[in-house]
């Protein structure tokens, strides 16, 4: 016993290095990939407010439309803009160089973001846009500082301006913001507006991996299985080692 | 083909099929000296599981390797797509590919326990000197396969890490520039190199698995060590299976296959609940920078290569560079690896087992593991004062292990060794 704890020990020690980025707390995006309405409707949302210009190039109009339970001639009419077929890529018709052009950057693709940031990390990054006019498009963001990008939900949530950690005495540096608040609300209330941002959270996040769930539930299958096996393998082993003894 | 096939100690001659068989090539002979009278001592206990369990790993990477590489591409424009392509498209192909970047990490997991074990029972010293040489061949093999490997999903830490590592080349005076161009092809990690690296990572498992093989053939020439480091082969002879065989020794066949069986069982449920519940591990396993594709104008805010090599960076760093070279820290992580081919050489212990050991040498060991963990833990975090000065200590430390060996070794007070290994 005391040697698997030794060992267990060694196995974790150097597991407990989390990823320990600096920066601001990000808030909880308390999304559930299991809720499927909350799924389409931030589907619906990604296609209306982002995919104008974000794509997802890895993922399949198809393939979402069926985890979704998204009916075909549904997804054709509401999801699927211009010419595309069901099984093509969430794309669109932004080149790269367009965002070059517009934003200095490369308009990231979205397919992954949940991977690379956190759902938690993107949610935060959708409800933290404030005011700054040092910047090309007036905005700036509490996790993505100097963010290249235009506040695209403002008429629905509303301008926010900075909040500094030294009052108004320090304002005017982004180092300094800690937070932010709605000085000039927008056509959804707070609430409504956070709803609608964990919809597009959620569905982002099973975008980044979606065959989560179904990992997951094979894994039980798997566990299970190995249990049994366990049982098998040690009353053989004992039995065998009768012998030894 | 259904001849009694059955080994008892006696030598029957095999009919049928087998006997056909056998008559052209020893199958018998095979069976008898590896497995079936194979003996090997009765009280190796839970720590002897690593080295099979590692084999099993081996050959599950070399397995679902083959089925990634039927969908991988291994071009600049297209790897990252392929890769998620797998993980999306491929019937399965996201099982195979999660047990192939979990298997990764864990392979590492089982062969540091496995040279623990080595470490502690003595496993290195005379007769097994050459045993613990190619093992240390298979470690660097292992490294430069996982190294490959790592860049072909040409994620930003892929390119990054790799561009780093390569650029350790540079380091070597003189020719340095040259060197690390040699080995990119391009003067920056590119397409090139992918390709190159690829065909590496397909060849490098192979040559591990025929290093394995001389690992198993080197073992089993001088037989299995144990927790007690007592030589069975030297101890009285006959047990219940034969009478010439060490008394306290135990055919590898059936009981050690029956007990690997129920450890591997075990490992697989622990491999499995990574695997389904969290195939990243935090951002251990697969690094959270590696889901963005590979950008040459980018550089990420903190690069760190994959936990198993953290050590020896962070033994890197520690070192600080002389005349602006950073070749002093390259010779030092090298040689951190590198002075594993003398350690039989370092240990002037009369007793082979950490149990009869002075207390000297449980205290060197018990830092020598802390600090290689201490050191893995520091590789992965972005360097800071504090960190950097820890690493130092700890760089001391791992090398203090090895090279005040044969002072403290020689003058401990050892225990005596019993004649017969302890249940």
């Amino acid at each position: 016993m005391k040697k698997l704890l030794i060992a267990g020990v060694l196995l974790l020690l150097p597991f407990t290095a989390g990823a320990s980025e600096k920066g601001p707390d990000l808030l909880q995006s308390g999304i559930d990939l299991k809720d499927k309405a909350s799924l389409q409707r931030g589907a619906k949302y990604f296609a209306n407010y982002c995919q104008g210009c974000h794509s997802l190039e890895y993922m399949r109009y198809s393939r979402m439309a069926e985890d979704l339970g998204i009916p075909t001639d549904e997804l054709q009419e509401n999801l699927i803009f211009g010419d595309a077929k069901p099984t093509d890529h969430m794309t669109n018709a932004i080149r790269p160089d367009d965002g070059e052009k517009w934003f200095g950057t490369k308009i990231p693709d979205l397919t992954l973001v949940t991977r690379w940031r956190s759902p938690d990390w993107v949610y935060t990054y959708l409800k933290t846009f404030y005011v700054d006019d040092s910047r090309p498009y007036g905005v700036n963001n509490l996790v993505f500082p100097k963010v290249g990008m235009p506040h695209a939900l403002v008429n629905l949530q509303g301008v926010q301006k900075p909040v500094y950690a030294g009052g108004e005495h320090a304002a005017g540096s982004e180092e300094h913001v800690v937070g932010v608040e709605l000085v000039e609300p927008g056509e959804l209330t707070p609430k409504e507006y956070d709803n609608m941002v964990r919809d597009i959270t959620n569905f982002l996040t099973y975008v980044g991996e979606p065959m989560k769930l179904e990992r997951r539930s094979l894994g039980l299958y798997v566990l299970l299985f190995l249990g049994l096996m366990f049982l098998v393998s040690y009353y053989l082993k004992k039995e065998f080692w009768k012998d030894v003894h | 083909m259904s001849s009694d096939t059955t080994a008892s100690s006696a030598q029957p001659t095999p009919g049928g099929f087998l006997g056909w068989l056998d008559k052209r090539f020893p199958v018998m002979d095979v069976w008898n000296d590896h497995l079936a009278q194979y003996y090997a001592p009765k009280n190796m206990g839970f720590w002897s599981f690593f080295g099979s369990l590692a084999l099993v790993v081996l050959v599950l990477q070399i397995v679902t390797g083959l089925w990634l590489a039927m969908n991988y591409k291994p071009s600049a424009t297209e790897a990252f797509a392929s890769v998620e392509y797998i993980m999306r498209d491929v019937d399965w192909g996201w099982l195979i590919r999660y047990m192939h970047s979990t298997g990764a990490s864990f392979f590492f997991i089982l062969v540091y326990l496995h040279m623990f074990r080595g470490l502690m029972w003595g496993s290195y010293k005379n007769p097994r000197e050459l045993l613990w040489i190619v093992g240390v061949v298979i470690y660097l093999a292992m490294m430069a396969t996982a190294f490959f490997g790592y860049l072909l999903p040409w994620g930003q830490m892929s390119y990054w890490g790799a561009q780093v590592i390569v650029n350790l080349f540079a380091a070597v005076p003189g020719i340095g520039e040259d060197l690390s161009t040699w080995v990119r092809g391009d003067y920056v990690i590119s397409d090139a190199t992918l390709n190159r690296f690829y065909a590496f990572h397909f060849l490098l498992p192979f040559i591990l698995a025929a290093l394995v093989f001389l690992h198993i053939v080197a073992l089993h020439r001088v037989g299995s060590t144990n927790p007690d480091g007592i030589e069975i082969k030297k101890g009285p002879k006959g047990n219940k299976w034969s009478d010439t065989a060490p008394a306290d020794g135990i055919p590898f066949h059936p009981y050690y296959t029956v007990k690997d069986i129920m450890g591997l069982v075990v490992f697989a449920a622990i491999f499995a609940a990574v695997l389904f519940y969290s195939p990243g591990l935090g951002g251990i396993f697969l690094e959270p920078p590696n889901f963005q594709p590979a950008d040459p104008l980018k550089t990420p805010a903190h690069i760190a290569p994959v936990w198993y090599f953290t050590p020896y960076y962070a033994m890197l760093r520690a070192v600080p560079p002389i005349a602006a070279s950073q070749f002093p820290g390259v010779v030092v992580m090298f040689s951190a690896i590198l002075i594993m081919f003398v350690l039989p050489w370092l240990d002037r212990s009369p007793v082979r087992s950490i149990r009869y050991k002075g207390i000297l040498s449980k205290v060197f060991l018990a830092a020598f593991a802390v600090s290689f963990v201490v050191l893995a833990y520091l590789g992965l975090q972005p360097a800071s004062e504090l960190y950097t000065l820890l690493a130092q200590i700890f760089t001391v430390v791992y090398f203090a292990f090895f090279l005040l060996m044969p002072i403290y070794t020689k003058i401990e007070k050892t225990k005596p060794v019993p004649e017969r290994v302890t249940e």
